[in-house]
């Protein structure tokens, strides 16, 4: 019953789209929308989807995607004007596959770098697949006069023939590809891509140190959305008859990307809204009030503005209106309604953590081999950057099932040793063993994903998405490896996901906040779930750097009750300055100074020798 | 053929590309350097100098008063787009502040699409350097050797201001480390404001010198700012001296390669970049770790 409420309420945007599609050719006409200003925004809407998930969910804002939707376009067209190939699906297929190549060609160097390189470095790209097609190949491409008599598809329905072209057939054939390209960027949200996309916008850093490979994902997203940007350039090319130069001009792109925002961004619909804004506005102001010219800069004017103020735009401007009017409303409603919920699913939880005997989280389930030494061991590890040695000919090993704790004065070179250990930063001599292995040299994402990681001294973490979201990426990097091209799948039905993410929730006791986005989170709860984040990773060995930094009594008393709990069964390091946690929760001490092992040992000898006090409170040493 | 007079002529024609893209890039890049700011409006500076000392040019029939109209129109512009818009994005997200300026550069075009039309404006060069000049091997416009000369002053000027002078030492300091500037109790934002203002007057300069050599028309900014961040991927991103380094190169590259096919010319030099970025990401002279 509930399952199937949830499942209809899943499908209602697709259900909204296709009765939107439907009744648009009738309504739309009446506010002065022809349908071949229609046509034209389906098209564009199409383009803008796989632009949405690029920049909106991965957050990879690229200045270039008019270089996919040429490359779509002009292969289709050449292949169905110039090589007469009958089916002008083979041509629209065939140019999206061209687009996807030339997005993994393109991609391999434009991710290379983030950020304002990224944006520079696709546009660059995208101007001379311009001067490519205008002169070089314009043999093939007509140069500036573009490839003219590209034909209609026709429908062979076997009892008669539907020949799509212009007006409404043509919408028909457009709106069908538009829904089908809505279905699948829908399922790509929703799938562990998706999820993942939108953890590398958020910190790509942590995306990568929970075990996934966000180059990979990177590329992936690029390649999906120069595949749709192909589609449409081919849909661009029989929609007008006509494949025209410009669809690779610089314009196009900046078009795109300003539909998109005007739209709003993160809701895949948004190019859609965006292009029939810009189309309207520009029939309405060009011809209808006989502005002229400024048209575009009304457009530009309005994009600024959004950008300023409304960073979500039209459909996010919406959606924000509505949820504010729902919650006053809900607010007046059921105040005392509400408390009451909270509380007692509250006290449900608190009552379930204390009773469930299970609290020690899962560990990798992977083959163990035979190795029985110690679980990390590290030789000679020294690191130096420039003239400073941080870490100096550090011999270090951790038995299975050990506690061990680290401490030492500021600077004494903590922080870098653990950098070393998970592979953030590379020692500049030593080697590192994990379970017999010698991981020196690989990177941060391999050494999570053989059971090896680390909770942040400073928190890393997804900080837009909720507490559940949060553990979901990391338990995600367990259950599916560093990359899977599984996007059309719903994360949602990953076997055992769902009990992985609960369970730590319980464990980090933070399963009541779980739908609270991570900015809303009080200190001490996004600490645990910094915590949570290294958790469902279900690592063999788990290195904490200083868990305890910056809390309140009470807090250290329930995060040190916590670290006890998932202790068991694990091998864990924890770097603190809380002496007394520490020593009540080690099995044995390493101090640090000035980036060398000063003494190991138990806690108590720890407590009484001689040098640590020195190297503490200096000169206690008669 | 490829013969010597053609040669050296392209080369020539190089180095005057190469150094009004040196001064457009080091405008960009000391913004960027400083700011942190990506300003994608500044192909819309370029313009903006251009129709700027254009208008002033007809009105006075000066060469100078139009470099000046140019350069200062501009400066003005940064400044109070830098107070009305850009102060609010340096603690947004890099994208917001790449699509903030992006649309502020489409506005300008429009604006002046909207005053002087779409047809292209031009203006001759100054009397005294008007003409040809004969190099004894070949003979040359003489105003194209005018601009390498007023080009490289400017750059100078720009070099003297960043290297000699307490603004300029706050600016590199800034470059190196913002926060640091800001916490030694100096006015960060007001050094933002005036660099904003400078590097934007750089481009606007750079556009209104370029008028008599091409003609301008409001969509000039486009590929000038495609060729800037070419430049600037080159040399470095945020290196004053990488800009004027990026720029000759890519002069040159541009001017030599239409020598052999004139299609080739933008190729080449994105084949350029992409060499760069592959054997050292952060550009000839850019250091690691900055951008």
């Amino acid at each position: 019953m509930i399952i199937s409420r949830k499942k209809v309420r899943s499908l209602l945007p697709e259900t909204a789209t296709v009765l939107g599609l439907l009744a648009a050719p009738f309504i739309l006409p009446h506010i002065g929308f022809v349908l071949d200003t229609m046509n034209r925004v389906l098209v564009l809407g199409l383009f803008g989807i796989g632009f949405d998930l690029l920049f909106g969910y991965a957050g990879l804002l690229s200045f270039g995607q008019s270089a996919f939707f040429g490359t779509g376009g002009f292969t289709a067209a050449y292949l169905l004007t110039q090589m007469g190939l009958p089916s002008v699906f083979l041509g629209l297929v065939t140019g999206m596959v061209a687009a996807a190549i030339a997005g993994y060609l393109v991609g391999l160097i434009a991710l290379r770098r983030t950020g304002i390189y990224f944006a520079m470095i696709t546009v660059a790209i995208a101007e001379v697949f311009f001067f490519m097609e205008n002169s070089p190949l314009s043999k093939f491409t007509g140069g500036e006069n573009g490839l003219p008599g590209v034909p209609s598809p026709v429908l062979n329905l076997g009892f008669t023939m539907i020949h799509a072209t212009g007006g409404l057939p043509m919408y028909g054939f457009l709106a069908v590809i538009y829904f089908a390209g809505i279905v699948i960027a829908r399922r790509i949200v929703v799938s562990p891509v998706g999820r993942i996309l939108v953890a590398i916008r958020e910190n790509p850093l942590r995306a990568a140190a929970v075990g996934h490979n966000i180059h990979a994902y990177k590329l992936l997203v690029f390649v999906i959305a120069a595949a749709y940007a192909g589609l449409a350039g081919g849909l661009l090319g029989i929609l007008q008859g006509y494949m025209p130069p410009d669809a690779f001009a610089f314009d196009t792109s900046g078009q795109l990307i300003m539909q998109t925002v005007i739209g709003g961004l993160q809701t895949l619909f948004g190019p859609l809204v965006g292009a029939a804004v810009w189309l309207y506005l520009r029939d309405t102001l060009q011809s209808g009030l006989g502005l002229g010219a400024a048209w575009k800069l009304v457009l530009g004017i309005v994009f600024v503005l959004l950008v300023c103020f409304l960073k979500r735009g039209i459909i996010g401007g919406f959606a924000d209106l509505f949820a504010f009017l729902s919650s006053s409303l809900e607010k007046n409603l059921a105040p005392a309604a509400a408390c009451e919920a909270g509380s007692s699913s509250g006290f449900l939880a608190s009552a379930k953590a204390e009773t469930d005997p299970l609290t020690a989280a899962p560990m990798r389930s992977r083959v163990v081999n035979d190795y029985t030494g110690p679980i990390l061991q590290a030789k000679n590890l020294s690191k130096r950057y420039g003239g400073l040695l941080a870490n100096d000919g550090i011999d270090f090993a951790v038995n299975t099932g050990e506690l061990r704790g680290i401490i030492g004065p500021n600077g004494a070179g903590k922080s870098t040793f653990f950098k070393m250990l998970t592979c953030e930063v590379h020692p500049s001599s030593g080697s590192i063993m994990f379970e017999g292995r010698d991981i020196t040299g690989f990177e941060v994402t391999q050494v999570c994903q053989l059971g090896l990681t680390k909770s942040y001294q400073v928190n890393q973490l997804f900080t837009r998405l909720t507490a559940r979201q949060n553990i979901m990426i990391s338990a995600l990097a367990e259950k599916r490896g560093s990359f899977r091209l599984d996007f059309l799948r719903d994360a949602a039905r990953i076997p055992g996901l769902e009990e992985q993410v609960q369970h730590t929730l319980d464990l980090i006791e933070l399963t009541k906040r779980a739908d609270v986005a991570v900015s809303d989170l009080a200190y001490g709860e996004k600490r645990r779930l910094e915590i949570g984040l290294a958790l469902a990773t279900s690592p063999s060995l788990l290195l904490l750097d200083e868990p305890l930094a910056g809390m309140s009594p009470r807090e250290r008393a329930e995060t040190v009750k916590l670290l006890k709990s998932i202790s068991r069964g694990r091998t864990m390091i924890i770097i603190d300055h809380d002496m007394d946690a520490l020593f009540e929760l080690a099995d044995s001490v390493t101090v640090l100074q000035e980036g060398r092992i000063l003494v190991e040992g138990t806690p108590a000898e720890i407590k009484c020798n001689a040098l640590v006090r020195e190297a503490y409170l200096g000169g206690v040493l008669e | 053929m490829v013969s010597w007079p053609n040669f050296l002529s392209q080369a020539l024609n190089g180095l005057v590309i190469g150094a009004l893209l040196a001064l457009i890039s080091s405008g960009l890049t000391i913004i960027y350097g400083t700011l942190g700011v990506l300003n994608l409006a500044h192909g819309a500076m370029f313009m903006v100098g251009g129709y700027a000392g254009v208008f002033a040019y007809q009105y006075t029939g000066s060469f100078a008063a139009a470099l000046a109209a140019g350069a200062l129109c501009v400066l003005v512009l940064g400044i109070v787009m830098e107070r009305l818009v850009i102060q609010h994005f340096y603690s947004r997200p890099d994208e917001d502040q790449i699509l903030v300026t992006f649309g502020l550069g489409i506005v300008f075009v429009e604006v002046i699409r909207l005053i002087f039309g779409s047809l292209s404006q031009s203006m001759p060069p100054p009397s005294w350097a008007a003409g040809i000049t004969s190099l004894g091997f070949m003979i040359y416009p003489t105003y194209r050797l005018a601009v390498v000369g007023i080009i490289g002053v400017a750059l100078l000027l720009l070099y003297g201001l960043l290297y000699r002078t307490r603004l300029g030492m706050i600016v590199r300091a800034g470059i190196e480390d913002s926060v640091m500037v800001d916490s030694l109790g100096i006015n960060v934002m007001r050094v933002f404001m005036i660099v904003f203002g400078i590097g934007a007057m750089a481009a606007g300069f750079a556009g209104i010198v370029n008028v008599p050599i091409a003609p301008i028309t409001p969509d000039i900014g486009e590929s000038i700012l495609v060729e800037a961040f070419v430049v600037v991927v080159i040399g470095g991103v945020g290196s004053f001296p990488g800009a004027i380094l990026g720029g000759l190169i890519a002069g040159e590259i541009l001017s030599l390669t239409s020598m052999i096919d004139p299609s080739y010319s933008q190729v080449m030099l994105f084949a350029v970049m992409t060499l760069v970025l592959m054997l050292r990401p952060q550009g000839l002279l850019g250091t690691r770790g900055r951008a």
